[in-house]
């Protein structure tokens, strides 16, 4: 066997106890992308999937033609949003730690992207979101109650207990049943598309999946059927660098960018800042025109970085650096918009302690609420009964008979 | 009335739901243009359009994932597996996603798909065209599985699971599309004119999911089966000169209990028969419901005639189709035991 005969594996730049090391990231100056028609033919735009679209510079100012026009309220709101989604993320996180909920994943670091994004959608576009999107589920309107009282398994749990953690949906906010299975939403989301585009409506559709997730069959089906029918979907690939324990590298991403994946079917991709608010609000806001206008899907690659563990049931100093994350060239999202907001003079260190404090409390009272409608121990508790609905529309004779069989057992027993 | 195969008694249905219900579109690998390798979308997309009758790229995972969102916007989509042996890249959409939808959501998401498969053998289609997967789906919660055996029953059936807000997968045994089958390949081709199930009113109507049909009755045994093997259960039955139910399950979830029970209770003598293999087949779901209904009415261990447990073979297609000698062995089993 010759050295050219070696199988390769993928190895990330850094491990525990290494320097972190971004330099496999490309990288644009801030504002240094140009911004193209968004009805340009996608073969006249192939470098967008390999540039990175990025808005805010070091220093917090916004730069470039992407830079996108947003009153200073929305942009406040934004970061309530993002700080509010990092306060929950917290309190889960912590409440996992105690034994209160079974799991929990957080999304910190991320937050720029649901919130950026959740911006540019209308009511009536529907979401099909990954494990990470909590704060796009925010964003449209979901309660952080309901979040919460759905990884409590409580009488108010949307799921009627059926989920896990985090799996949350919200049908009056347009936001899908998340699923265990990975990637599955993403031709949901395309055929949403393709009966939107059949009814003759200009409602889009988004799915949010990982780098990981692209390895999955369902990826390559989405990407297929959008290309061939041409629906208004905005495909988004979270890249954070970090599937569980493999890099960004075990899903391809070592020779070509993720946005590059929908080339050879001719869709548009476009690599972006996704720790830049306004970066991530500027192409999904140009990717939703080219959508509605022109038709067709894009794909959005969001580089971003995975500040937590994957989930309460990982440790990641196991498999990365524990420092990789402040050595993150793009930054922190919150930081960022933080620092961009201060510098407009629309917002200061104070104010910005100040709103952190009072969403600590939001959510503190929020998890007092939460808990009021029962938790895997305490009282209330969702009716046993209710395990046998929904399976099928009706519930069927056999159903039924078993829902009886339980009861006389629990009745016997007690 | 008017007479019909089964391929032009699913085009019926298929055109009647096109025409009764505008949110129904149909998706599938050659189904638009082209009509269908089987010729049961002929006609449909010149009738109805590109935007109701698609031509779907090969992707079975994709035709079904797509066609769960498609079903989640408000349409009604009527998938098309171009084989029940393809279907399988498409499982986990069905599995996870499909069957699981309504349940996970609480109530609050569901997608209406109905999906249409060509199954069994008898075409000489090997091991890739020829496969009964019905038991894989059976197992699931949260989804109907349905197999006509009859064009009146094919159409029927299918309006009842198109109309559905539960999905349905749908099998069609491909060897009875054009005519019943008795199991002797040596034969001439029969007709559907020759079979009272060729007849086929034109317009609309529908048949319940969860009605078996008792399809000749009689005393010595019953004989529980689905799909072709109907008509095989009867050439036997014939040939044996006895007389036996022969039920029709047709609807292999939701199961109708009851005619089952009521069939073995009369005859105390069961016989299971299906093309797929034994071994967790859906017969052994069939022999348990039998066994736990009617054993004190039993009087003789019920027997299962299937598939051999091996994959179904190109040149032994013969001798792997549970023909009539194998009913028939079957049934001396059944009677002659004390």
């Amino acid at each position: 066997m010759t050295e050219n005969s070696s199988l390769h594996i993928p190895r990330p730049s850094a491990r525990p106890g290494d320097e972190p090391d971004f330099s496999y990231l490309a990288l644009s100056e801030a504002g240094a992308v140009r911004y193209p028609d968004p009805c340009t033919p996608a073969k006249d735009i192939e470098h967008l999937a390999g540039d990175l679209v990025r808005v805010l510079d070091d220093d917090g100012v916004a730069q470039g033609e992407w830079a996108p026009e947003i009153e200073p309220a929305q942009l406040l709101e934004a970061l309530r949003l993002m700080l509010l989604t990092r306060q929950l993320d917290d309190r889960m996180h912590r409440m996992q730690r105690q034994g209160k909920i079974s799991f929990y994943m957080q999304s910190i670091g991320e937050e720029a992207i649901s919130v950026g994004q959740g911006m540019v959608f209308k009511p009536t576009d529907m979401m099909f979101p990954s494990y990470r999107n909590q704060a796009l589920f925010i964003q449209r309107g979901t309660d952080i109650v309901d979040l919460m009282c759905q990884c409590l398994s409580n009488t108010r749990d949307m799921c009627k207990g059926r989920q896990m953690p985090i799996m949350y949906h919200d049908r009056k906010a347009n936001m899908f049943s998340i699923s265990g299975n990975l990637a599955t939403q993403y031709p949901h989301a395309v055929g949403w598309a393709m009966a939107s585009a059949i009814k003759g409506e200009d409602h889009v559709s988004s799915a949010w999946i990982g780098d990981g997730s692209t390895a999955e069959a369902d990826f390559h089906y989405a990407l297929t059927f959008a290309a061939v029918y041409q629906p208004p979907v905005i495909l988004n690939v979270v890249n954070n660098q970090w599937a569980i324990s493999t890099f960004q590298g075990f899903a391809g991403g070592q020779r070509r960018p993720f946005a590059a994946r929908g080339q050879g079917l001719g869709i548009p991709g476009v690599r972006v800042d996704g720790n830049d608010l306004l970066a991530v609000y500027a192409v999904t806001r140009w990717a939703v025109e080219r959508a509605r206008n022109c038709g067709g899907p894009t794909l959005i690659e969001h580089v971003t970085y995975r500040g937590g563990a994957h989930s309460t049931s990982d440790d990641p100093s196991r498999y990365r650096p524990k420092d990789e994350w402040s050595a993150f060239p793009l930054g922190d999202p919150v930081k960022r918009l933080k620092q961009h907001l201060i510098k407009s003079g629309h917002w200061s260190d104070e104010q910005h302690e100040a709103l952190n404090q009072e969403l600590k409390e939001t959510v503190t009272a929020a998890w007092k609420e939460a808990i009021s409608y029962g938790t895997m121990n305490d009282a209330p508790s969702l009716d046993v009964r209710s395990m046998f609905d929904d399976v099928y529309k009706e519930v069927p004779e056999r159903l039924k008979r078993q829902r009886q069989q339980l009861l006389d057992i629990k009745g016997a027993k007690s | 009335m008017s007479q019909m195969t089964m391929i032009q008694a699913i085009n019926s249905a298929l055109d009647v739901m096109l025409d009764k219900d505008p949110t129904v579109i149909l998706l599938g690998e050659d189904i638009g243009y082209f009509g269908g390798v089987f010729r049961c979308t002929d006609g449909l997309q010149k009738k109805y359009g590109e935007h109701r009758v698609i031509d779907a790229p090969i992707a079975e995972g994709g035709i079904i994932g797509s066609a769960i969102g498609i079903g989640v916007n408000g349409l009604r989509p009527v998938a098309e597996i171009q084989f029940a042996d393809y279907i399988y890249p498409g499982l986990d959409q069905i599995i996870s996603e499909l069957a699981r939808l309504r349940y996970r959501s609480g109530g609050d998401y569901f997608s209406p798909v109905t999906v249409r498969t060509p199954c069994g053998g008898g075409i000489r289609g090997g091991q890739t065209h020829s496969q009964s997967p019905e038991a894989l789906f059976t197992h699931l919660s949260g989804i109907n599985t349905v197999m006509p055996s009859n064009p009146y029953d094919a159409k029927g059936l299918l309006i009842s699971a198109i109309e559905s807000d539960d999905p349905v997968v749908f099998f069609e045994p491909k060897r009875i599309y054009n005519g019943p089958f008795d199991g002797d390949p040596d034969k001439p081709a029969l007709a559907w004119s020759s079979h009272p199930g060729g007849d086929v009113p034109e317009g609309y109507y529908s048949i319940p999911l969860g009605e078996a049909a008792v399809v000749e009755e009689g005393d010595d045994l019953s004989i529980i089966t689905y799909g072709t093997m109907v008509h095989v259960a009867q050439a036997a039955v014939k040939k044996a000169g006895i007389s036996a139910d022969i039920i029709d399950v047709r609807s292999l979830v939701p199961l109708d209990v009851e005619t089952l029970k009521q069939s073995v209770e009369k005859t105390g003598r069961c016989l299971v028969a299906h093309e797929a293999s034994k071994f967790g087949g859906y017969g052994a779901e069939l022999t348990a419901t039998v066994q736990e209904e009617c054993f004190w009415h039993l009087q003789a261990p019920i027997e299962r005639v299937t598939g051999w447990e091996t994959p179904y073979p190109h040149a032994f297609e013969w001798d792997y189709f549970p023909g009539q000698d194998r009913i028939l062995a079957g049934i001396r089993n059944v009677l002659e035991a004390v």
